[in-house]
């Protein structure tokens, strides 16, 4: 079974995202990382290559620079990266960056293809049914639990009325929730391999895209000014040196919260 | 301007996140009509009347009866294209999010997600969104037709104005693609357990609290407060607490006076859950997460020692 991957890097979290005011667009200069809940797409994807064979590949959109967070899905066990990166691709939306990523994964006609469960930077959870649609292939997403067998997906996911279980045929596409499996950390020994595991970047033209349909160009949203949330009001944070509890405790019966 | 509003419905009832966004774009203004797709569903159409919409299309057949989006993708273009819609609006759920994303494709049309408000500004649609964990406050715009917007839960109120719609079937055929998916278990709802929405204390547990047995730390502190207790999805969906105490975007709205969270990171889908609670307090280790952005007071620590403390502490005071 052939399973690809769907990985972005985004930028470490931590206090520092921000949106950079000349562009509009999200400042990617600091740290980047692999997006956290990619790494149960990529966990999950070893399992199923685990219990029936076969090969992971993991695929990003992005910046060159993606590929420093792409090592790390090939650590963990994925046995090949594709990068496509192009100068004209940055400022993608959704509807540009799911027409290049499925011009991609159309080169590697995955019999499964794995998504994670939302971008840490845009917080979308959108991508998978749009390049479902391109493909023309069976979605079934947010799926915390997933049987396969060799010709069919079976996923069991949350909706806002309980749990529903869906079955699709391969070739199909499958979104994963953060609970799904607990992710493992890579070895020294996969850290090491992972330097010499092929990696591919490709150019939109390498993967048959037309430029225009990509980066600004391509894209059919658009950011149209900033503005600083709206207040907040006081808050209070400390660090637990023994004395938070006692702290926590004066403050709630402060407020007549006891 | 034209808009659609897409109608998700369950049980035979419109759910409450679409008749806001109708209200809305109502009052927002220009020809506003709703989409209802399913199986029998002119009922449920008409229903839609009463909060003041005037038409609503309908796309009714076996193929899509199961709450699927792919088939969903179908219906809209039909309607989209039947309606000549502008905009087409959306409530955020599991299901509409997938529907609207699908959709964007198919129609190489812009998708807004989290969207909280909408309005028009020269005969155009634009809206307002937070981004990056609330930090910033943005508004968005299109650059093609139709615009599709996906609203964040919770951000309008439907409003009963009372009238009836009338209602248009449009005839459509799914794609092969977009049937090849099947319902085979449908919202089947798991171990069911206490209600935590009237409850004026909630200690909620997320993934930090290390194991299903880590619930009793929230368990004991609850019950020294007189709480309830709530869960995280990712805890709920790992089968460590029960699908009815899941609080946030695809669980339950809660506003109780306080909100204790134990280990719960402060995902966008969490908060819109719990924001509107008195008080929120929250333990983590991480001084980075989210969850310390919308909390009132935070401690940055290990719950296994603040939690327990914090139990005995109120027994104590309580007497
Ligand atoms: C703050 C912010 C807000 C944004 N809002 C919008 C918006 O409202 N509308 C819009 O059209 N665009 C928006 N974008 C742009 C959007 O993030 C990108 O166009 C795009 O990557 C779409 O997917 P996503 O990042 O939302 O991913 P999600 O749908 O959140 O990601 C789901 C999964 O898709 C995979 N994935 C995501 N990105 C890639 C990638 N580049 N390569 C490979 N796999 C990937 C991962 O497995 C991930 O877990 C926004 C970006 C930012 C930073
Ligand atoms: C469409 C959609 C709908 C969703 N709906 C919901 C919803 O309704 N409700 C919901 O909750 N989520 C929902 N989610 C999931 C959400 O995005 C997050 O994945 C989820 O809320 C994370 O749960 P968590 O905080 O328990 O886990 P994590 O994000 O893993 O956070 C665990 C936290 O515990 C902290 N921690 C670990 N150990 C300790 C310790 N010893 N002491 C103190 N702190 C510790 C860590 O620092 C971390 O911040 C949804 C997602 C999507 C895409």
């Amino acid at each position: 079974m052939k399973i690809a991957v769907c990985v972005k890097q985004v930028p470490d979290t931590g206090p520092a995202r921000k949106l950079d005011p000349v562009t509009n667009r999200l400042d990617r200069s600091g740290e980047g990382a692999l997006n956290a809940t990619d790494v149960n797409a990529v966990e999950e994807a070893l399992r199923i290559k685990e219990a029936h064979g076969g090969e992971v590949v993991v695929v990003s959109f992005g910046p060159t620079r993606a590929l420093d967070s792409l090592r790390k899905a090939l650590a963990m066990g994925a046995d090949r990266a594709v990068l496509i990166s192009d100068e004209a691709a940055a400022g993608s939306d959704l509807v540009a960056t799911s027409y290049a990523l499925a011009k991609g994964l159309e080169r590697e006609s995955a019999d499964l293809v794995l998504f994670g469960q939302q971008a840490s930077d845009s917080d979308g959870a959108v991508l998978w049914a749009a390049v479902a649609e391109r493909l023309r292939r069976p979605l079934v997403s947010q799926v915390a639990g997933l049987e396969i067998d060799g010709a069919s997906v079976t996923g069991k996911r949350q909706t806002e009325f309980g749990y529903d279980v869906i079955s699709a045929p391969l070739p199909a596409v499958v979104a994963v929730s953060d609970a799904i499996n607990e992710p493992r950390y890579p070895s020294l020994k996969g850290i090491m391999g992972a330097k010499s595991k092929p990696t591919e970047t490709l150019s939109l033209a390498d993967i048959g895209a037309e430029a225009d349909r990509v980066g600004a160009s391509g894209s059919r949203t658009t950011v149209l000014e900033l503005a600083p949330p709206p207040a907040k009001g006081d808050q209070i944070k400390i660090e637990d040196d023994g004395s938070a509890a006692e702290q926590l405790v004066e403050w709630l019966a402060g407020r007549k919260l006891l | 301007m034209s808009t659609l509003v897409f109608l998700e419905h369950h049980g035979g009832a419109i759910q409450k996140g679409s008749l806001g966004v109708l209200a809305r774009a109502l009052a927002v203004g220009g020809d506003v009509a709703g989409v209802v797709v399913g199986h029998g569903v002119a009922e449920v159409a008409a229903s839609a009347g009463a909060f003041g919409v005037a038409t609503v299309y309908t796309v009714d057949g076996p193929d899509f009866e199961a709450p699927l989006p792919q088939p969903r993708v179908d219906a809209l273009e039909a309607v989209a294209a039947a309606s000549g819609a502008e905009n087409i609006l959306f409530a955020a759920s599991v299901l509409s999010a997938d529907i609207a994303a699908g959709l964007a494709a198919r129609l190489d049309a812009g998708l807004n997600w989290d969207v909280t408000d909408i309005a028009i500004d020269g005969g155009k649609l634009t809206a307002r969104r937070p981004a990056l964990g609330d930090t910033v406050l943005v508004t968005v715009g299109w650059t093609s037709t139709p615009r599709i917007a996906l609203v964040r839960s919770g951000s309008f109120e439907p409003v009963e104005t009372g009238g009836t719609a009338a209602v248009h079937d449009v005839a459509v055929t799914p794609r092969e693609f977009s049937t090849a998916a099947r319902m085979v278990d449908q919202a089947h709802e798991e171990a069911s357990g206490p209600s935590i929405e009237d409850a004026d204390v909630i200690v909620a547990g997320g993934r930090g609290l290390g194991t299903p047995e880590g619930f009793r730390l929230a368990e004991e502190l609850a019950a020294a407060l007189g709480g309830a207790v709530a869960a995280t999805r990712a805890v709920v969906d790992a089968g460590w607490y029960p699908y009815s105490t899941q609080v946030g975007q695809t669980g339950k709205s809660v506003s109780p006076k306080l909100y204790i969270a134990l280990g719960i990171s402060g995902a966008i889908q969490h908060k819109v859950g719990m924001q509107s609670s008195g008080t929120i307090v929250a333990i983590n280790k991480d001084a980075n997460a989210p969850i310390f952005d919308f909390a009132d007071f935070g401690v940055v620590g290990d719950l296994n020692a603040v939690a327990p403390k914090l139990a005995d502490l109120v027994r104590a005071r309580k007497g």
